[in-house]
């Protein structure tokens, strides 16, 4: 007879960042179906915007997420900018380009040393976050801060890249190149990697089409979706880069599509830094008329996407905002679905499962739902076990 | 031909108002009986990805707007609906379609109070469970606690 467990996974779990809840529905090994339980972190930013003023919406939405803490004040911006029709000066243009880029590579730096750390491979996970540091300080050194850098502003940006830093961000671009080339020897090479993220956490490209996902996600699944290509903003459409794609959907797709996108995100910033033209960093917008903008940006995990309707007052009368896990964790039903609890971590990606929390596990009958066997069922058993251990020592 | 006149055409006779913002945005409103069957049109023969749906509290009437992209042009087609009985609003579902709008209606659902037809999991998303099932927040007359 299978028995049908229910594994709990969070909300307050201690290898998650960010409490989230995953019910994990299990027949021995094998992950039958899953239930995911969102809204821990909601703070109700969306109704917050309303009460604020155009200037500030930008450092409020920053707000929403520490490691892209870029990507929503941009696709913002863009929005706020789309529905005054703002055109931004070339040089601000590119400023942005060069943050957006810096922050995809910490951002990649750090989910590779997570992932690392979810298969049990903590050298990575150290290697990985240890070269993730010179990229924050870069980002330090133009905007002050290494996270929360306040650089998007309606038509421009708020702080130049000084000309004498320029040297230093290229020394860490180039610095970067050889440790991605061990990066990808690594990953490429390793039968650990391999063993563990090859053939694993599939989401096939029809999957992919139907939960809508969006970013590495999808072009991990063949999906080749990039809006910094498709409906070019910043200073994208102006340099040479290309869109990394693979056809596989599984673990070690999505692997290779975020190592592979850190070389494209030096040679962007690398070119962004030569071609970037002199001139203002700032359209100094006075007001914001009456209408609807929409704004959306490749952020590290995908497409995050704000919506912007002004009545004419100083505040949005409403402000959407859809961020790409959005739409990338709901496809973990089918990406985790069939797969063993075992993957179930590396392809929840964000979390690691605790077999020990036994007061936390029922045994469920699956054809009648009844549950047969609780917590305190399993920990007499554990409490006999260790009575007949006992017992065969002492004899 | 851009997206947005190929929708043109097919949707010539159900289109109430065509508002092109720029090349790549362009909202269309609808009567809400038209959104399941321009949706499908937009997201399976025309090959858009749908990215999210917004829901607005307006004086006269609550808005559904359904925004989809078209990658290969990087055109944004927002389809617009208005739903007039603020008291009962309701709209069929698009989670039948794609998996994608299952959240999004969810959201909407418990922030606005729109009924969304044949939903197959119409449950609260973000808010706690414990919360009077009248209380919407994004509501302007929003009910205090």
């Amino acid at each position: 007879m299978s028995h049908r467990v229910i594994v709990p996974i969070g909300p307050y779990h201690p290898l998650q960042e960010e409490p989230e809840f995953f019910k994990l529905y299990v027949e021995g090994e094998k992950v039958v179906d899953i239930d995911i339980v969102i809204g821990y972190m909601h703070r109700g930013i969306e109704k917050l915007s309303e009460s604020k003023h155009f200037d500030q919406v930008s450092f409020l939405v920053e707000r929403i997420c520490g490691i892209c803490s870029n990507s929503h004040p941009f696709a913002y911006v863009n929005a706020v900018e789309d529905l005054a029709r703002i055109s931004v000066p070339e040089r601000a243009l590119f400023i942005r380009t060069i943050i957006a880029e810096l922050e995809r590579l910490h951002s990649h730096l750090l989910w590779l040393g997570l992932a690392g750390h979810f298969i049990g491979y903590n050298t990575v996970w150290m290697w990985s976050w240890k070269y993730r540091e010179p990229v924050l300080d870069i980002l330090e050194l133009i905007t002050g801060n290494r996270q929360h850098y306040a650089m998007m502003t309606v038509g421009g940006v708020r702080r130049d890249i000084r000309k004498e830093d320029i040297p230093e961000i290229k020394k860490m671009t180039h610095d970067l190149i050889p440790v991605l080339n061990m990066f990808k020897g690594a990953v490429m090479d390793d039968p650990v990697i391999h063993a563990r993220t090859r053939k694993v956490g599939i989401l096939t490209k029809e999957e992919a089409i139907d939960y809508c996902v969006v970013g590495p996600t999808a072009r991990a699944s063949g999906i080749p979706i990039d809006i910094r290509k498709d409906d070019p903003y910043g200073a994208y459409d102006r340099i040479d880069w290309k869109i990394i794609t693979q056809e596989e959907g599984d673990i070690f797709a999505k692997l290779v599509v975020r190592v592979l996108e850190m070389y494209e995100s030096i040679r962007i910033i690398e070119q962004c830094l030569d071609k970037m033209p002199e001139g203002p960093i700032d359209a100094d917008v006075k007001e914001i008329p009456q209408g609807e903008g929409i704004g959306h940006i490749e952020a590290p995990r995908g497409e995050c996407f704000h919506y912007v309707r002004s009545d004419g007052t100083n505040s949005p009368i409403r402000h959407k905002i859809r961020a790409p896990s959005y739409m990338n964790v709901a496809s973990n039903k089918v990406a985790a679905v069939g797969g063993t609890i075992s993957d179930a971590a590396i392809t929840l990606a964000a979390v690691d499962p605790c077999y020990c929390c036994t007061e936390r596990t029922a045994v469920i009958d699956k054809d009648s739902d009844k549950k047969i066997m609780n917590g305190w069922d399993l920990v007499r058993l554990s409490q006999e076990k260790t009575v007949r251990l006992k017992k065969g020592l002492s004899k | 031909m851009p997206i947005s006149d190929t929708i043109k055409n097919e949707f010539s006779k159900e289109i109430l108002e065509i508002k092109e913002h720029s090349n790549v945005r362009t909202y269309i409103s609808l009567e809400p009986k038209d959104i399941p069957k321009a949706a499908r049109f937009v997201f399976k023969d025309l090959d858009c990805r749908f990215v999210t749906a917004s829901g607005i509290d307006t004086p006269d009437c609550i808005e559904i707007l359904y925004h989809f992209s078209h990658d290969a042009s990087g055109e944004m087609i927002t389809l617009k609906a208005k739903l007039k009985d603020k008291k009962n609003p309701h709209i069929e579902s698009l989670a039948p379609l794609m998996k994608g709008a299952e959240w999004i209606e969810r959201e909407i659902w418990e922030m606005l109070g729109v009924q969304f037809d044949n939903h197959p999991n119409l449950k609260r998303l973000l808010l706690d469970e414990e919360l009077p099932e009248d209380f919407h927040p994004l509501r302007k007359e929003k009910k205090e606690l």
